[in-house]
């Protein structure tokens, strides 16, 4: 009888979980792995005739044997690179005036200041550094009030930027692990490697550093993914010179209409972020697991 | 404030001039003075909030005194960062590094000194064995036992010879048996490295256990200095009679004064004698000190008048065994005041009952009364 009733708990209690489970699976299901398989079907073949397909890599192909495509492939990773640890060194200082100097309603306010400019949509913030930064913009302007420039310099279209709209845009993202990994770092600890002879740097160095890495390392690799798959900032601060991966998949997919090409693109990008994360974990000696449990 | 234990410089390790620490209105520690000798321990007894945490990061460097300084090895500590004082410390929880290995904490601060790696080596191994740690240099601190992160924590700080080791309450987080047997070692480990420690704790066991002096802080100052018998049998304040160890205190007027032996009867018209510690006038209102183990109860109450002591009748109220520290709470009959009594070993008392009427004395030369301050205007009782 006990038995009997343990089974129908046990039953009650799976059914339970996977009901909980199922939106998740659903939405995984639908918008990630189908998807995916699709495109994956897509990017091996190659059409040879009017609706006639045959499985094939010359999708890939194209891309190696292209200048212009690989070109800007690996730009986009050394840009998001760089702007990934941009973000790390602005976001540092600011977490740890977060955590460990503001107190009370000043850490909330502080977050709270962090967390204003996604009130409004990318492309607006976007805008508004446009704003600021062409040619009959506000800073060109009043650099030339100021008599440093003689006429308005165009402060658009280059690399440093896109890095900034980049920067900008993924800061929130790295503050937030940061804030909470350091929060976690007892202050008798850095007291203590104080009180036995260690000044700043080093502390900085063999404490605080490895106490946070994982917050480090999550804040890194959710920000760089953001980066490399990020379309509207490098397009409407970099111009036609931005050259984002993202954009060239855009024009295959929408200007082309090579969908083949665009899946190709899709998957090696993939292929990429997930190849840097990997070399990223590798070379802090972090494991994945542990780094998405910590932030 | 009695006599420090030592004035003389050479010999004195610690030395703190007129230091005072305010924060707003509150002084956290108001101007004082005291010094510490060489290879000695020191202990502050303090309950939370008299200041005593606040002294320590003085000394350790970590707040600076609003007036006054610290001398450390006779050298003034003004304007020197706790990285450069001769002073290590032991924190509360001991703010081990777990991102390192045990053989990387004993030797950080050699490291951040500059010491060659190979002599990091080898006195990180000669401080290990030291503390009973042969070969731990590998292990991780998660894997130690609480006893054993306390003596890594140690080994860490006097590794690099501090002229001076503070102790931040670090037996605060074990549990009871280990704290009895860290008090006995932290005191081992003390005598054998001869460095001097300052101790703080509201732990009075702790302090009389381990220290050659104890300084008993309260409210910013230190109420009494001195060795633990001192401050159990001869308080100088009812504050320290009160917090160090257990005590029966009785609150009344001196009635009759001869010489140091007060006569006084509390309100409800007791009369007891006790010795005065300080000036005690008749009509002062003053407050008496017995201790358990100094009240001894009996069925007879000629046991008392035969040695020339009152005796006094009461109902016991309630039986407190816990072995050797076994004690009798009782209720005194015509003031119905609660006295506490440490039973005797021998058994005797085994058959008492919770409500029967036993007698109750002790020697008045081992009560101790002090004059609270507040003088009678008309002399009642």
């Amino acid at each position: 009888m006990a038995t009997e009733a343990m089974s129908v708990e046990k039953t009650q209690a799976r059914l339970m979980i996977a009901l909980l489970l199922a939106p998740a699976v659903v939405w995984l299901a639908l918008l990630l792995v189908l998807p995916h398989v699709e495109l994956a079907i897509l990017s091996l073949r190659v059409r040879v005739a009017p609706r006639v397909y045959e499985p094939s890599l010359a999708q890939f192909a194209t891309f190696f044997g292209e200048p212009l495509y690989w070109h800007t492939f690996v730009r986009t990773a050394v840009m998001s690179i760089v702007s990934t640890a941009i973000t790390l060194l602005v976001a540092f200082p600011m977490a740890w005036t977060i955590a460990k100097i503001a107190r009370g309603r000043m850490q909330s306010a502080l977050l709270v200041l962090c967390l204003i400019p996604f009130w409004v949509s990318e492309t607006v913030r976007a805008l508004g550094w446009m704003i600021l930064l062409r040619e009959s913009g506000v800073l060109p302007g009043v650099l030339m009030a100021l008599g440093i420039t003689d006429m308005p310099v165009e402060m658009l279209y280059h690399d440093a930027t896109i890095l900034v709209g980049l920067v900008y845009t993924s800061m929130l993202f790295m503050v937030v692990p940061l804030v909470s990994a350091l929060e976690s770092l007892d202050d008798a600890l850095i007291e203590a490697a104080y009180d036995l002879g260690g000044n700043g740097w080093s502390i900085l160095r063999q404490i605080i550093i490895p106490h946070a890495a994982p917050g480090i390392v999550s804040g890194c690799i959710v920000v760089f993914m953001l980066t490399l798959g990020n379309y509207l900032t490098p397009t409407l601060l970099g111009g036609k010179s931005s050259q984002w991966f993202t954009e060239q998949i855009y024009t295959q997919f929408i200007t082309r209409f090579n969908w083949e090409q665009g899946a190709a693109f899709g998957f090696l990008l993939l292929g990429l972020s997930t190849a840097i994360v990997w070399v990223g974990l590798k070379l802090s000696g972090q494991k994945f697991g542990e780094v998405m449990r910590k932030s | 404030m009695t006599q420090a234990p030592h004035t003389d410089t050479a010999a004195t390790d610690l030395q703190a001039l007129g230091v005072s620490k305010h924060y707003g209105a509150f002084a956290a520690v108001a101007d004082l003075s005291f010094s510490v000798a060489r290879g000695s321990f020191f202990s502050i007894l303090g309950p939370s909030g008299c200041g005593k945490t606040t002294l320590l990061r003085m000394i350790a460097g970590f707040q600076s005194p609003d007036h006054g300084d610290i001398l450390i090895g006779g050298k003034s500590m003004q304007g020197v960062l706790p990285n450069k004082r001769p002073v290590n410390m032991v924190f509360q929880h001991l703010a081990l590094f777990p991102m390192m290995s045990v053989g990387e904490n004993v030797g950080y601060g050699l490291a951040r000194r500059g010491v060659a790696a190979s002599e990091i080596k080898r006195r990180v191994g000669e401080m290990l064995e030291r503390v009973s740690l042969p070969g731990a240099q590998a292990k991780r601190i998660d894997q130690l036992s609480g006893g054993q992160k306390q003596r890594v924590a140690i080994a860490r700080s006097l590794v690099l010879e501090p002229t001076l080791l503070l102790l931040d309450e670090p037996l605060g987080a074990l549990d009871l048996k280990l704290r009895q047997h860290m008090k006995i070692e932290l005191k081992q480990l003390q005598a054998a490295f001869g460095t001097t420690f300052v101790y703080i704790t509201h732990d009075q066991s702790e302090a009389l256990v381990m220290s050659d002096h104890v300084a008993v802080m309260h409210q910013g100052k230190f109420e009494q200095v001195g060795t633990p018998q001192q401050l159990y049998y001869q308080p100088q304040t009812p504050f320290v009679a009160g917090f160090v160890g257990a005590n029966n205190c009785l609150q009344g007027r001196a009635t009759a004064v001869d010489h140091k032996n007060i006569t006084l009867v509390t309100q409800g018209g007791m009369e007891l004698r006790a010795v005065a510690m300080g000036p005690v006038r008749v009509g002062d209102a003053v407050e008496a000190f017995v201790r358990p183990e100094v009240a001894r109860i009996s069925r007879q109450a000629q046991t008392f008048s035969d040695q020339g002591h009152s005796a006094y009748g009461g109902k016991v109220e309630s039986i407190l065994f816990d072995g050797a520290n076994s004690a009798v709470l009782l209720r005194e009959e015509t003031t119905q005041l609660e006295f506490r009594i440490a039973l005797p070993q021998t058994g005797q008392f085994h058959d008492l009952a919770v409500g029967e009427q036993v007698h109750f004395g002790f020697d008045p030369q081992r009560a101790v009364c002090f004059a609270t301050g507040d003088r009678a205007t008309t002399h009642g009782h």
